[in-house]
């Protein structure tokens, strides 16, 4: 296979221009996640301690085995979203390993309000669900939460992606053999019980877990009846009288050990799917790669700098090189799992998308995972390329990219926007995770761009009445849209919003692929039924 | 030659002479008891023959039943290795009777060395210096104490019958000799049913200097040189060297006519050790040596002396029992460089040499030959996951060193016990280690009162240090990345952004050990102990092996985990954690068990349970003794015995069910 060469060194001035020029945005991420690591701070997590509780990252580091990764997603969740802070969205979510198995572990931060589900957290519970069911993982769910946020129940209970559908998600996984397993560590209220109680498995710690459809203060309000939670629906309560969980454990520790017993017990074989390879480091360090990537998106570079960086010995087979050259497709291995790459060098034209296109049939016809790496500011747009056809090129291949059955991991490492964003596999797109750089941008269209039609819409109108609007009177009614669209294309405001999986250091980008495209692997590859290719 | 023998013994030197007699072309019998039955030495040999129960009066010193194993087994010759029946005459008669050839010398001979007065006084007429002493059968307190004052203080009074060092007492001063007088015959009378003593001078900076002797049927007797086996404690050989430091030529040559005199005067055959006591307050001096006693077997230190003269004793053994001549006279014989040999035991030095009992689930040696003389050679009859049973000798190896002069042959015993990695049982290693350290000992200067007066700095007693705390913890964590395809094994601890944390316990000498785990990058941990914390690098070499570097301090050190146990080699020190179970000891349903195990193996001692007996959570139910502590089992709650399932002086192991209780009603 042959590999490729890079022109940038590591000694020149460029690079280290573009290494100090990323630093400001890693910095702002990595605070920002810091906070978030923090969970509900100091004082919150001192009562939580007193309380002989484990705090919620030690639970999942001792629930995963020894030195396993944790794919964390959603990190970012909440950030700087409401008034009310919400780090991490209140629930820390991920993939990691037990005993040999991947799953998704979904723990609930009762040192965050409680643990209760702000929308947000919802909407973070739902996406770990929904990874798990993509890619077939079971689920162990570390409940420690007061159940729905009340004074946000509009935006947390009703709708169909709301509260409810965290048990429909538990059903239909079950229905599908995915595991559920829930350990009760805390609260478990109301809506909250349904998680043990639709669990496969549950299992709860002695005087410390509770699981009640209404608490002690509901219950005396609604009968007059005057209970203790550990009497209502305390451990002892549910192991030995009720049944809604199977294992008593004394304490957190024992908890967890006693969930990785039952998950050693799943008995799920893995299936080999690809023809794997021995890993093998890039010929060039990954950690190069904030040197070879200009921090500001309308610097071009050559994406292939990154994907050197990324896959097995540089090893790059091309495809079509010479053919829409502002997509970049080709087939390597990523810590020895085979992968198809695509990634933009430039604008999407016709014969980029159609190229686009074949390659995600080939990837399919394979079953061959896909990788996209996003820097994309669009499909191209013009009187010549709309007569081309660029629309229809377009559409095969956003139809090729929304129909394929291989698993696709995507990855901003620049622009994503318009329909770009589409054909290169969007959240949208379903891919199975979506991670950004801190460089990245997102947004239906640059912000000077929006600011641009929306000015010409202006002007337009302003002239047709005679009027006359100065340069000056032009660029303060741009400068709003301006910066609407910076602050809302920047990636702590996307990941706030869960629009990805979170914000990655680009030099871990290899990892997070490794570890991610395994995971993928864990769900068989069907066969892929294409939609109507408009030719 | 023989064409089978069966060899009466056990252990490392079961082994030995099978691996001796298999060069031969000699087919061997092993014996063994109920706890040998895996053993190595049963393995080893050709044909194995159960004797009898563990303990050894039921089985390694039932001499009927090993004559008739070999008479079953069609074996000519038995081989008695050392201990058990190798020294007892009636069973060399009764082996002889039996038509059998005994690897050994004649009862004889036996007889005469067996007793210590009859003994030297046949050595007086031999002409053999004996040490100044009254071994008559006169045992009036007031003329033994008369006889004491004309040796002069300090002396002995020794059993005549013991051996050992048991029976033995050192009396400094005229008025104690007749209270010590007493005690020595009373122990005399408890251990050996003797209560005869003997008494003799006490040399105050004695040597432990042995001669090897041979001899044949045909009147030849040689002596293959002298052992020094100084380094003792309570008159057990720690340490052994041949040849012995800073002898004068004139003084082996004296020793070793007085040894071959010795041997002629009992008409004696075989391998033997004619021990002496020599003054080494002014070097050795051809005046300045006693004998002691002759030991008329094979003993444990031989192989140094195999290492000095190119000689197998075993072969020269089996081939002066079947008749044949020695193969070389006095003249052809000489010394070949410097040996040491080390015995490792499973034994808690700190704690008084106490014997230990365990499974050794690991164990791993310095590359070296078995059994045969090499630069290092360990002899040993035990293999990783073998058991130290409390039935016999809780001897692990022995380790021997052989090298071109003293000084490089010390530094290789120090290097070869750094590299003896022992788990699952405490050895006396550390200590054996320390001794190869000894300047005293380094510079030859031995004598056999070393270990006691240096006892206290020849025992560490000092806690791991902190880098191998640390390595320890990282380690119980299982977060070393182990090299794989599968990124989620080979990116050990992988996150996004913020390093996990882990908190790690270990159990160490039964103290919780906690530490705050932060991996860094690949092999690089921050280890936090309340405010301190130190960052520790942890590179895998090969095997056991790995370097550490502990804020910048680097060193290597040996690592295996074994199951939930850590074990820590490091300079010939050993230390084990316990990494605990979360799921020990948390009995599902009811909220006690309803059965009581043994929680470490040991002899049940007590049984106060009845069938029947209703008890209280927390009753005393039996006691086990196990590492010479006793440990009391408890009733794990309230309720009714079901069933009693052992008897007092059953030997259980770790995990036996010892006690039912009844089933709690709803």
């Amino acid at each position: 296979m042959p590999v490729l060469k890079s022109n940038i060194s590591p000694q020149s001035a460029i690079f280290q221009d573009n290494v100090a020029a990323h630093q400001s945005g890693l910095e702002a991420v990595r605070l920002a996640e810091q906070t978030a690591h923090q969970g509900g701070g100091a004082a919150s997590q001192e009562r939580h301690l007193s309380r002989g509780k484990l705090l919620p990252r030690d639970r999942v580091n001792g629930l995963l085995d020894p030195g396993s990764p944790f794919l964390e997603i959603g990190i970012f969740a909440g950030y700087e979203l409401t008034e009310i802070a919400c780090p991490a969205g209140g629930v820390i979510a991920g993939v990691g390993r037990v005993c040999g198995q991947d799953v998704m572990v979904v723990c609930n931060d009762a040192t965050v309000k409680g643990g209760t589900y702000f929308p947000i957290s919802v909407k973070k519970h739902l996406r770990a669900q929904k990874i798990a069911e993509q890619n077939n993982l079971p689920c162990i769910y570390l409940v420690d939460s007061g159940g729905a946020n009340l004074p946000n129940q509009d935006e947390v209970f009703p709708d169909e992606n709301h509260f409810g559908r965290i048990f429909y998600n538990q059903a239909q996984m079950s229905a599908k053999g995915i595991p559920q397993i829930a350990v009760v560590m805390g609260s478990c209220t109301a809506g909250g019980a349904y998680v043990p109680a639709m669990s496969d498995i549950s299992i709860i710690v002695k005087e410390q877990g509770t699981i009640f459809l209404a608490g002690p203060p509901l219950v005396k309000a609604a009968t007059g009846e005057i209970v203790s939670a550990e009497d209502l629906g305390g451990g002892d309560v549910h192991t030995r009288l009720s049944g809604v969980a199977d294992y008593l454990a004394n304490d957190d520790d024992h908890a967890l050990a006693l969930a990785r017993e039952v998950v050693s017990n799943l008995n799920r074989p893995k299936v080999a799917q690809l023809d794997m390879r021995t890993p093998e480091a890039p010929l060039y360090d990954p950690s190069e790669i904030l040197g070879v990537v200009p921090a500001d998106l309308k610097t071009p570079y050559d994406i292939r700098e990154v994907i050197a960086r990324l896959v097995d010995g540089s090893r790059f087979d091309e495809f079509k090189a010479r053919y829409g050259t502002t997509l970049v497709c080709g087939f390597a291995h990523i810590m020895g799992m085979p992968v198809g790459i695509i990634a933009n060098n430039g604008v999407l034209l016709s014969e980029a998308s159609v190229k686009g296109a074949h390659f995600v049939e080939l990837c399919s016809q394979r079953k061959t995972p896909l990788v996209f790496l996003q820097n994309v500011t669009g499909f191209m747009v013009g009187q010549k390329y709309e007569t081309e056809g660029i629309a229809k090129n377009g559409a095969k291949l956003v139809t090729a990219v929304a129909t394929t059955s291989v698993p696709k991991i995507t990855m901003l490492v620049g622009g994503s926007f318009g329909a770009g964003n589409y054909g290169m596999c969007g959240r949208a797109y379903d891919p199975r995770f979506l991670w950004t750089w801190p460089n990245s941008r997102i947004g239906v269209m640059g912000g000077e761009q929006a600011a641009g039609v929306l000015a010409t819409v202006k002007r337009d109108a302003i002239e047709r009445k005679g009027g006359s609007w100065s340069a000056d009177e032009e660029a303060a009614f741009k400068q709003p849209t301006i910066d609407m669209f910076t602050k809302q294309s920047h990636p702590l405001y996307a990941s706030a919003r869960l629009w990805d999986d979170g914000i990655i250091d680009p030099r871990k980008s290899r990892d997070v692929l490794a570890l991610s495209l395994r995971a993928a692997l864990n769900a068989p590859i069907k066969e892929t039924a294409f939609g109507l290719f408009r030719m | 030659m023989f064409d089978k023998i069966l060899i009466a013994n056990r252990g490392e030197i079961a082994c030995r002479v099978i691996m001796t007699a298999r060069k031969m072309g000699v087919r061997t019998v092993a014996v063994y008891s109920d706890a040998d039955a895996q053993s190595q030495h049963v393995s080893l040999a050709d044909e194995a023959v159960h004797i009898g129960p563990s303990p050894v009066a039921e089985s390694y010193l039932q001499a009927d039943r090993i004559i008739q194993a070999a008479l079953d087994t069609g074996a000519q010759a038995i081989h008695p290795g050392y201990g058990f029946l190798s020294e007892n005459p009636d069973f060399v008669r009764k082996v002889g009777a039996a038509g059998l050839t005994f690897i050994g010398p004649p009862a004889s001979a036996i007889d005469a060395m067996g007793l210590k007065d009859a003994a030297k006084s046949l050595m007086v007429e031999a002409g053999v210096p004996v040490v100044p002493g009254y071994q008559g059968s006169n045992q009036d307190p007031v003329f033994l104490a008369a006889e004491a004052d004309k040796i002069g203080y300090p002396i002995l009074i020794k059993a005549r019958a013991g051996g050992g060092g048991k029976g033995m007492r050192l009396v400094e001063k005229p008025a104690d000799f007749e209270t010590e007088f007493e005690a020595a015959q009373r122990e005399g009378q408890s251990s050996f049913g003797d209560p005869i003593c003997l008494i003799e001078k006490y040399i105050a900076q004695p040597r432990h200097v042995e001669i090897q002797v041979f001899g044949d049927q045909h009147g030849n007797v040689v002596h293959l040189f002298e052992r020094d086996c100084s380094l003792q404690r309570r008159y057990q050989k720690v340490i052994e060297e041949a040849p012995a430091p800073d002898m004068p030529p004139a003084v082996r040559a004296a020793m070793g006519q007085a040894a071959v005199e010795a041997a002629k005067a009992i008409g004696y055959v075989g391998a033997g050790t004619v021990e002496f006591i020599a003054d080494g307050s002014d070097g050795l001096k051809e005046g300045g040596f006693w004998f002691m006693e002759m030991n008329t077997r094979l003993q444990v230190e031989h192989p140094v002396t195999e290492a000095i003269t190119g000689l197998d004793l075993v072969a020269l053994q089996l081939r002066v029992a079947a008749g044949d001549a020695l193969p070389f006279c006095q003249d052809d014989l000489s010394i070949d460089g410097w040996a040491f040999e080390a015995r490792i035991y499973a034994e808690d030095v700190p704690k008084g040499f106490l014997p230990a009992i365990g499974t050794l689930n690991h164990l791993a040696f310095p590359a070296g030959t078995t059994f045969e003389t090499g630069s290092v050679r360990i002899d040993s009859g035990i293999r990783s996951g073998d058991d130290i049973s409390p039935f016999y000798d809780p001897m692990i190896a022995k380790v021997i060193v052989h090298g071109p002069d003293r000084r490089t042959a010390l530094k290789m015993l120090t290097a070869a016990l750094a590299q003896c990695h022992v788990g699952g049982a405490t050895t006396n290693i550390a200590f054996l280690s320390a001794l190869s350290k000894h300047a005293g000992f380094q510079a030859g200067n031995v004598d056999t009162n070393l270990i006691a007066r240096d006892l206290d700095g020849l025992i560490d007693t000092t806690a791991p240090a902190d880098h191998i705390i640390a390595a320890a913890s990282v380690l119980s964590l299982g977060l070393v990345p182990t090299e794989t395809g599968d990124p989620w094994q080979s990116l050990a601890n992988w996150r996004h952004w913020s390093n996990a944390t882990y908190t790690s316990r270990t159990v160490h000498d039964a103290e919780v050990i906690s530490r705050k785990i932060e991996p860094l990058s690949e092999g690089r941990f921050v280890v936090c102990n309340g405010d301190t914390s130190r960052t520790i690098g942890i590179i895998h070499k090969a095997g056991t092996q790995y370097t550490l570097d502990l804020d910048g301090v680097q060193s290597t050190l040996d690592l295996v985990v074994q199951g939930r146990s850590i074990f820590a080699f490091q300079d010939g020190r050993s230390f084990s954690f316990e990494i605990p179970d979360p799921l020990a000891g948390h009995s599902e349903g009811a909220d006690g068990g309803d059965n009581v195990f043994a929680p470490m193996p040991g002899m049940v001692t007590i049984v106060s349970a009845k069938p029947g007996q209703s008890v209280t959570e927390g009753d005393s139910l039996f006691v086990l003794e196990a590492m010479k502590m006793e440990h009391a089992l408890r009733a794990p709650r309230d309720g009714i015995v079901a069933e009693v399932l052992v008897q007092p002086g059953m030997q259980v192991v770790d995990g036996d069910l010892l006690l039912q209780m009844e089933p709690e009603d709803e």
